[in-house]
């Protein structure tokens, strides 16, 4: 072919990478159409319902299921004497699915229905007959952890007393413990003693921060089935399938690849998805003793009760600088209310430690928790896990050091900020870094410096509506965390004869926006636009490995999977075009659907074309590919230190409040932000996450609590729990810091769990900076302001607890 | 069991004839009964808005609604807007704004906002946030679904 003779046709360059595309399966949601694991019925279904402990701590005397197994319409009534092979479940491995013996708190399961309709199943529950012998409930966990505290999992006794002599290596759910710590995590790097001795001014101050629940607007529920053979089908929405494909296997004494699991879209998950609980084991075994499929579904006052929340933490943290303002240590004890169970909310000290550690630049840094258990609900993972309880103390005491030593807050912390190329005490090093970029950005944009001034100036004029504005920063893990023996994603790439692609990866969607993300990635390698892709991400059957939704990691890391795989897909396919046009390889690229000469955009072939060729004439190739990414990061070792991710995300929210002095109401007037996420990848979907995580975070600070009176949840439900609405938002000003992670995914890195983090940190800060009164206690509602104004709140203290 | 009553309503623009328990709510037949399953149970309590409907015109709360209530009356679901010009330019707003992530809220903001622009054919932020100050959405933060009704002209 005589190219000259042809006008050749040119194709500009163009990208996808920080454009604002929409959500791909937005179209479906919008329209009613997508089918969430509410909304799927199998033929044959039966309801699961479980029956909850109506005491907060009491042995189990007796349970009479007899009139509800005669119930016309009910299947199946399991209690634990109907499964003598369960086995115990969540992270320290401390309950059963159903409970043996003794119920620990209010959620507590002590049998379940399965049923033709879920009235009858109800019906059924009301007929089973407990009884209790009550034991003393502790439900405040300064109380747990005193000497001779009763014990809410005590070593099980012979009936005369004597110890039961037990295996080695049994769970604390069969051999109990001697005491109520259920974890405990030190950490220390450089030797505060000195650093205490180095200062010229230290605060010393005990924060409480309180139970918040993730609220998913969908609440949790499954469905199982058991085929002939005995294979299991599960439609879950948990956020880890491929981690618990083992687990359940293992609860089910049953090989792990008889178990597939499909993902349904999913109403929210925030964290809350991470662990197993009692409802999925059980609904197993309903489904396995029925042999029908078994759907079970929460009610919102069940998902209240019965899902996890984010962890009560009491924090007592001491700090100090010199007075040029460089920090010189801190040492912090904090006491987590674990709740009667322990799940993944009792490992939120490994993010907290991070952040007291290496948010700032701290010579000598000194963290204690001790998770006790209490009769309360169990805490999990929830967006941030741990960082908003830390950053709010710490943040607080960059403030009032900064005061102390008469310093600009705004130098204060610039100051003391990380920089790229650093590697902290806990041996976190930071390949890119634009925190300080974040702190002068999200200053500058809100004009935080005057404003300051100027509130602090009118605190004493009349009026008793007070302007504040308050400043925090954060540090999370952005590149993934290796928590798991690996942290990495696997992705199937095929292209079909018309140039389209089917990306198949490990990573679930879980409203986030990671589909369309890692569409774009693949489609920018590729040359074509987001149409020609579909993504099939939901079926644990056909999807590669991948370790699962958590710790911001997805776009980081299933991003780079992806990558990785088109990029494979990609020099096949310009190396077989190279060949046919005779082109070196290297002069080639692919854009808009074509290949190209890269230099000068002409096309060479189109790309669908030199697909069917290398298909049908050549009978050579189909285009697949796969890729593993595993991040170059590092488990930690015995002493939590460690480059436990491959980069980190950087943020600094500035808070703007309006204080009624009258009534204590507070007024969120405007959040700007300023975020190092690397770059931004789809501006649409960054935009939205920063702007949920901001008013995830207001509620947090302003509106939520759970609450719990001796063990005995108050408000389980949207009237009395209650959630940020839409006239309450604040105005949202957000930047973006792009520091062009090397590792990164075109450069980016993780922002999911960050935007909820700072904000009740800058809010206190801003509550202060406009009356002058700091608050320790979270949340900030009027009662509290309002007496915390007038001096009537008694200065919280909790004595450290020492270890050992 | 328990009574049953038969009722006829329009639903979507089609008649429909069906038997529904007398504690029944419209939520539950819609969805357990009619197999409509864009309505959202959120809370059964009428304090999310996930499970907006309208009838005769007027959003309300399905799962606040006894199902016999719906005799004889005109009602509308998320599934029903699917061939309503205006609508459609809401729901493509809502899909350009950003406005869905989980998209477990959307189809009540949706039917909320169809309402609410019928009212207000050219509601402003503070109109349509107070609008929808009965929806609740944990995802969004509510901005982009603000910004994705304002842009909408009702007209
Ligand atoms: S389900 Fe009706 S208002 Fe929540
Ligand atoms: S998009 Fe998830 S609740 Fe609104």
């Amino acid at each position: 072919m005589n190219v000259a003779e042809k006008k050749a046709r040119v194709i500009e360059p163009d990208s996808l990478i920080g454009k604002r595309i929409p959500k791909m399966d937005a179209p479906e949601k919008a329209s009613g159409r997508t089918r969430y694991i509410h909304d799927i019925n199998l033929s044959g279904q039966l309801h699961g319902k479980i029956l909850r402990s109506s005491r907060i701590h009491a042995l189990i005397k007796s349970i009479d299921v007899s009139a509800a197994r005669a119930l016309p319409g009910v299947h199946v009534v399991i209690t634990a004497a109907d499964i003598p092979d369960q086995r115990p479940i969540g992270v320290a491995k401390d309950h059963f699915p159903l409970k043996v013996g003794r119920v620990r708190s209010q959620r507590d399961e002590i049998a379940a229905v399965a049923a033709e309709s879920e009235e009858i199943a109800e019906a059924a529950l009301k007929l089973i007959k407990v009884e209790y012998e009550d034991l003393p409930v502790i439900s405040d966990p300064e109380q747990a952890i005193m000497p001779g505290a009763a014990l809410i999992h005590p070593e099980p006794h012979g009936a005369d007393g004597s110890h039961l002599h037990l295996k080695q290596g049994m769970s604390i759910a069969h051999k109990g413990k001697p005491d109520n710590i259920a974890m405990r995590f030190d950490y220390v790097h450089g030797d505060v003693v000195q650093g205490e001795a180095e200062s010229d001014v230290v605060v010393e101050d005990t924060f409480k921060l309180h139970y918040v629940t993730h609220c998913c607007m969908g609440v949790s529920g499954m469905i199982a089935e058991f085929d002939a053979s005995g294979n299991l089908l599960m439609y879950s929405n948990t956020q880890v399938p491929f981690l618990h494909k083992r687990e359940f296997a293992d609860y089910l004494n049953m090989d792990p690849a008889r178990i597939r699991i499909i993902q349904p879209p999913i109403g929210g998950g925030f964290g809350s998805k991470l662990d197993i609980y009692p409802f999925e084991v059980i609904c197993l075994y309903l489904a396995r003793a029925a042999k029908r499929p078994v759907k079970m579904l929460f009610t919102r006052e069940e998902e209240f009760l019965a899902s996890p929340t984010r962890q009560p933490v009491l924090l007592t943290l001491r700090s100090g600088c010199k007075k040029d303002g460089t920090l010189t240590f801190r040492q912090v004890h904090t006491l987590h209310d674990n709740g009667a169970y322990t799940s993944w909310g009792a490992t939120t000290p490994f993010v907290m430690m991070q952040t007291f550690s290496s948010l700032y630049r701290v010579p000598h840094c000194d963290y204690h928790t001790a998770a006790v258990y209490t009769n309360n609900p169990y805490a999990g993972s929830f967006r941030g896990y741990g960082n908003l309880q830390a950053t709010f103390a710490i943040e607080q005491h960059m403030d009032m050091l900064a005061e102390k030593i008469g310093m600009d807050p705004l130098e204060f912390r610039l100051k003391n900020a990380q920089d790229a190329g650093e590697t902290t005490g806990q041996g976190m090093s930071f390949k890119s870094c634009g925190f300080k970029d974040c702190i002068t950005t999200a200053a500058r944009r809100s004009d935080y410096s005057r404003k300051a001034r100027e509130n602090a100036a009118n605190r004493g004029k009349p009026g008793n509506i007070k302007r504040g504005i308050g400043m925090a920063s954060m540090l999370h893990v952005g590149g993934g965390a290796k928590i798991y023996p690996s942290d990495g994603c696997g992705t199937i790439l095929k292209m079909d004869d018309f140039a389209n692609v089917t990306l198949i990866t490990g990573a679930s969607e879980i409203g986030q926006g990671s589909e369309t993300v890692l569409s774009q990635l693949v489609c920018e390698e590729l040359g074509l636009p987001i149409s020609a892709i579909t993504v099939v991400n939901n079926d644990t059957a056909i999807t590669p490995w991948d370790v699962g939704v958590h710790a911001s990691r997805t776009t980081f890391i299933a991003g780079n999977s992806a990558i990785g795989a088109a990029k494979k897909a990609k020099s096949k396919i310009l190396a077989v075009a190279a060949k046919k046009y005779d082109v070196a390889e290297d002069e080639l690229d692919l854009r808009g659907g074509f290949v190209i000469q890269a230099a000068s955009g002409e096309v060479v072939v189109e790309l669908s074309k030199l697909l069917r060729n290398l298909h049908f004439q050549d009978k050579a190739e189909l285009v697949m590919t796969t890729f593993y990414y595993e991040p170059p990061s590092v488990h930690q070792d015995k002493g939590f230190k460690g480059d436990v991710s491959a980069a980190y995300a950087w943020g600094t929210q500035v808070v703007e409040v309006e204080v009624d002095t009258d009534t204590g109401q507070v007024r969120m007037t405007k959040v700007t932000g300023a975020h190092d996420v690397g770059r931004v990848l789809n501006r649409l979907g960054i935009e939205g996450q920063i702007e949920g995580g901001v008013v995830m975070g207001q509620g947090y600070a302003l509106t939520e609590d759970l609450l719990i009176q001796n063990g005995v949840m108050k408000n389980p439900n949207f009237r009395d729990y209650k959630l940020v609405t839409a006239p309450e938002i604040p105005e949202m000003d957000i930047a973006f810091i792009e520091s062009m992670d090397g590792e990164g995914p075109q450069g980016a890195k993780g922002v999911g769990e960050a935007p909820s983090i700072c904000i009740a940190a800058a809010t206190a800060n801003a509550i202060a900076n406009a009356t002058g009164v700091r608050m320790y206690e979270l949340p900030f509602t009027p009662e509290k302001v309002y007496r915390a104004l007038r001096g009537q709140t008694p200065k919280l203290y909790w004595k450290p607890w020492k270890a050992d | 069991m328990s009574l049953k009553h038969d009722i006829e309503f329009t639903l979507n623009g089609v008649k429909r004839h069906v038997s529904v328990d007398v504690t029944m709510n419209a939520l539950a037949m819609l969805r357990d009964v009619i197999g409509l399953t864009g309505t959202k149970y959120g809370c059964g309590e009428g304090e999310c808005g996930a499970c907006t409907i309208q009838v005769d015109g007027v959003s309300l709360n399905s799962c606040l609604m006894f199902a016999v209530d719906c005799d004889g009356r005109n009602v509308t679901t998320i599934e029903g807007l699917a061939n309503d010009s205006k609508a459609d330019a809401l729901r493509e707003s809502f899909v350009e704004h950003g406005a869905v992530q989980c998209g477990f809220c959307t189809p009540g903001m949706i039917m909320q906002a169809d309402h609410l622009l019928h009212k207000h054919p050219h509601a402003d932020e503070a109109c349509v946030k107070r609008g929808i100050e009965g929806n609740l959405c944990r995802c969004t933060g509510y901005k982009k679904i603000v910004d994705a009704i304002v842009a909408v002209d009702g007209a």
